[in-house]
């Protein structure tokens, strides 16, 4: 025998740490900060992160465009502070939808002395980005990170005007109960931080009122066989499948599901509810259900006219969050009216009195930092989209966005 | 009952993917002692080619031919991947010592992979179905058209190599390489054309494989490959590697024992392990042979290797 048994294990692991062996690159950037006016109209300096280049840019920029409209209408309004004509200026910078470049965009906005930070749009840059500013008193607002980590360190420089998970993992409880009216669940989850969170948040509320999970399963968010997982919940009989994870998994369970022949939908979060959903799970798309943060354009207390004057200003619609976005600068923008000053210190400590009406709806934060009553909306899909079934939450009082 | 029965026919499905798989890793190991990871990677670019094939055609042509022409494509394709690989990667370092062709099995496996990344990209595709979904009661169980095809064309397709390897010339030649390259040389085999041989019938059953397994999970991507790769392997390792039969008994085995294994681990121990361990299960098994049986359940029969 040429090649012994012995070296079997061996060439296994070997194979194993070789394949899984990547590498990282980090770009560094460094800019020198412009020195403060000290005559003269007083410049307060804004930063904005979100992924720019990469698969996510298209979203990135529009979180740019969000908080650039916000920033424009902010200097029409001819605000002064301390006596003094005040411009707002944007930093706005790639953090790649990356951790370790959200790290790098914050102490760059640190080091140019921004007053607060808008941003970042994803949780995995928001959350160790938000360490950062918390360290150096800059007060932060993200539009769009939903993971409930990021307003749970304790950070007083935290804050968020979209649904974080658990309220989304509540609000898909409360839909299966109220509008579905189910009494059995499966719920499977992915493992990961978001998807296992949303699954519990979910399942703790179906719980408590009354409906039976009749089978937890997890698999991860690398898989795509789902048979064995799926053959057991079968055999349970369950009203809705709950899936916490993301379409990846999620496509595929579904056509899965019909291939095994149950007959239940599915219901999963927002991280299941992009369009590329309806590729992956094919003939088996419709009648699904998911969900995303906030309430659709078309019912924003601000929204159509909002989406109007944004297509003037950048000759293109709304990608996703830009409403958010542009929320998020008008609270930091009303938070320092009220401070009468560009100092971080004070405006951190005026943001948690904001009561402000927005284009998403009205904005109240919570102890941790967290939008009050946080809307989500409950989708459908059909075979070509989805279309909005239920928004739970939100305040439908809020009044139009100037 | 007809929640075990369904289990059992999810295995047999998987597992006669991995039977496939597991032929090509045991006959090029039995022939030139190499285990070839590239191996799942090919099934990788089987199941890719076959998807880019099939797409343009869907709706134009009948899906059964669809399905058709696109393995025949992927197959060609696979076969002169097999081929090319065998010469660039393996030949040269025929005398080198053991480890070396391991190495560039790795690195091949690499370059499979990070090319197909470039060539389709990162994203998950569905893949098209070409069959008529057809679905029949077993005993409260719902198998499908799909399940039913793929257990029995991987039936046939193991019978056929079977006879292929023991009742035609190429198959004595392969039998008589397995046993001794040197000396079946000086008896007039053309052992350079037998282990070509190996790898194109190999990357054959690979890219059958590729379309089969795309096809029951309806969802093709660049990686893949890798742990379909390691599981085929494992089925080889535990049906004992070199020995055909033992592949194919290996193979099926490993399929029934993951979905039963995951569909009642979660039972057996309380919630405490969930079905999310199905991959672990592959390797626990692998462990156990190794450590137990080490040339693995039909192992010992060295002189029927092929």
């Amino acid at each position: 025998m040429p090649f012994s048994r012995r070296h079997l294990p061996l060439s296994i692991v070997a194979a194993a740490i070789i394949s899984t062996l990547v590498t990282g690159c980090g770009k560094s950037s460094d800019q020198a900060a412009a020195p403060a006016a000290e005559t003269g109209p007083l410049v307060i300096k804004i930063g904005q992160a979100s992924p720019l280049t990469g698969a996510q840019a298209a979203i990135g920029k529009d979180n740019e465009s969000g908080a650039r409209l916000a920033l424009e209408d902010a200097n029409a309004a001819k605000i002064k502070i301390g006596g003094r004509d005040v411009t707002f200026e944007m930093i706005s910078e790639d953090d790649q939808a990356d951790p370790k470049q959200g790290t790098l965009v914050a102490q760059k906005f640190v080091d140019s002395k921004v007053s607060a930070v808008i941003g970042h749009l994803n949780s995995g840059a928001t959350i160790p980005a938000s360490k950062i500013y918390s360290d150096a008193g800059i007060p932060q607002v993200s539009p769009s990170a939903t993971n409930p980590t990021y307003t749970h360190q304790g950070f007083k420089t935290a804050f968020r005007v979209m649904a974080n998970d658990e309220q989304q993992g509540k609000a898909l409880g409360k839909f299966a109960v109220e509008a579905l009216k189910v009494k059995n669940v499966a719920v499977i989850d992915d493992k990961t931080a978001y998807g296992e969170g949303l699954a519990n948040e979910f399942r703790k509320y179906v719980e408590a009122n009354g409906v039976k999970v009749v089978a937890a399963e997890h698999t991860d968010d690398k898989s795509i066989d789902f048979t064995a997982i799926l053959t057991n919940v079968k055999s349970k009989k369950p009203d809705i499948v709950f899936y916490g994870g993301m379409y990846p998994q999620a496509g595929p369970m579904v056509a899965q599901m019909k291939k095994l022949g149950i007959p239940a939908k599915l219901l999963t979060g927002d991280g299941g509810c992009a369009l590329e959903f309806l590729h992956l799970a094919g003939d088996a798309a419709p009648g699904n259900y998911c969900s995303l943060p906030g309430v659709p354009l078309d019912k924003m207390p601000g929204g159509a006219k909002f989406a109007e004057r944004f297509k003037t200003r950048f000759n293109m619609p709304i990608q996703q969050y830009a409403p958010n976005a542009y929320d998020a600068a008008m609270v930091v923008v009303e938070a320092i009216k009220r401070a009468d000053s560009a100092d971080p210190a004070k405006i951190v400590a005026e943001m948690p009195k904001t009561n402000m009406p927005g284009v998403t709806s009205t904005i109240t934060f919570d102890e941790n930092g967290d939008i009050k009553n946080g809307a989500v909306t409950i989708y459908q899909y059909s075979t070509d989209g989805k279309t909005a079934v239920e928004t739970i939450g939100g305040t439908a009082e809020a009044a139009a966005a100037k | 009952m007809e929640t075990f029965i369904q289990q059992l026919f999810n295995g047999l499905t998987v597992g006669s993917i991995y039977a496939l798989v597991a032929l090509g890793y045991t006959m090029v190991y039995g022939i030139l002692g190499l285990i070839n990871f590239a191996h799942g990677d090919v099934v990788m670019i089987g199941a890719m080619v076959a998807l880019s094939v099939t797409r343009p055609l869907v709706g134009v042509l009948p899906g059964p031919l669809v399905l058709l022409i696109g393995l025949v494509v992927a197959a060609v394709t696979c076969m002169l991947l097999g081929f090319t690989i065998e010469r660039v990667a393996y030949r040269p370092l025929r005398k080198a010592p053991r480890l070396a062709p391991l190495i560039t099995a790795i690195g091949i496996s690499i370059v499979l992979q990070q090319l197909a990344m470039i060539i389709w990209g990162r994203g998950y595709h569905p893949v098209p179905t070409l069959l008529p979904g057809g679905m029949h009661d077993l005993l409260g169980a719902q198998i499908n058209d799909l399940q039913l095809l793929i257990i029995a064309t991987a039936a046939v397709t193991m019978v056929a190599l079977m006879l292929l390897v023991n009742r035609t010339r190429l198959g004595r030649a392969m039998r008589a390489t397995a046993e001794n390259p040197e000396i079946a040389a000086l008896m007039g085999v053309n052992i350079n054309r037998v282990i070509s041989a190996t790898f194109v019938i190999g990357s054959a059953l690979a890219a059958l494989a590729g379309v089969m397994v795309s096809s029951h999970y309806g969802i093709a991507h660049y990686s893949m490959g890798f742990m379909l790769g390691l599981k085929a392997f494992t089925a080889a390792v535990l049906g004992g590697i070199g020995n055909l039969g033992g592949a194919m008994l290996g193979g099926i085995l490993l399929g029934v024992i993951e979905a039963l294994g995951a569909g009642y681990i979660g039972d057996l121990t309380g919630g405490v392990f969930g079905s999310n361990y199905q991959d672990v299960f592959a390797f626990i098994v692998l462990i156990v042979v190794l450590v137990f049986r080490p040339s693995g359940l039909m192992g010992e029969r060295v002189s029927e290797r092929a």
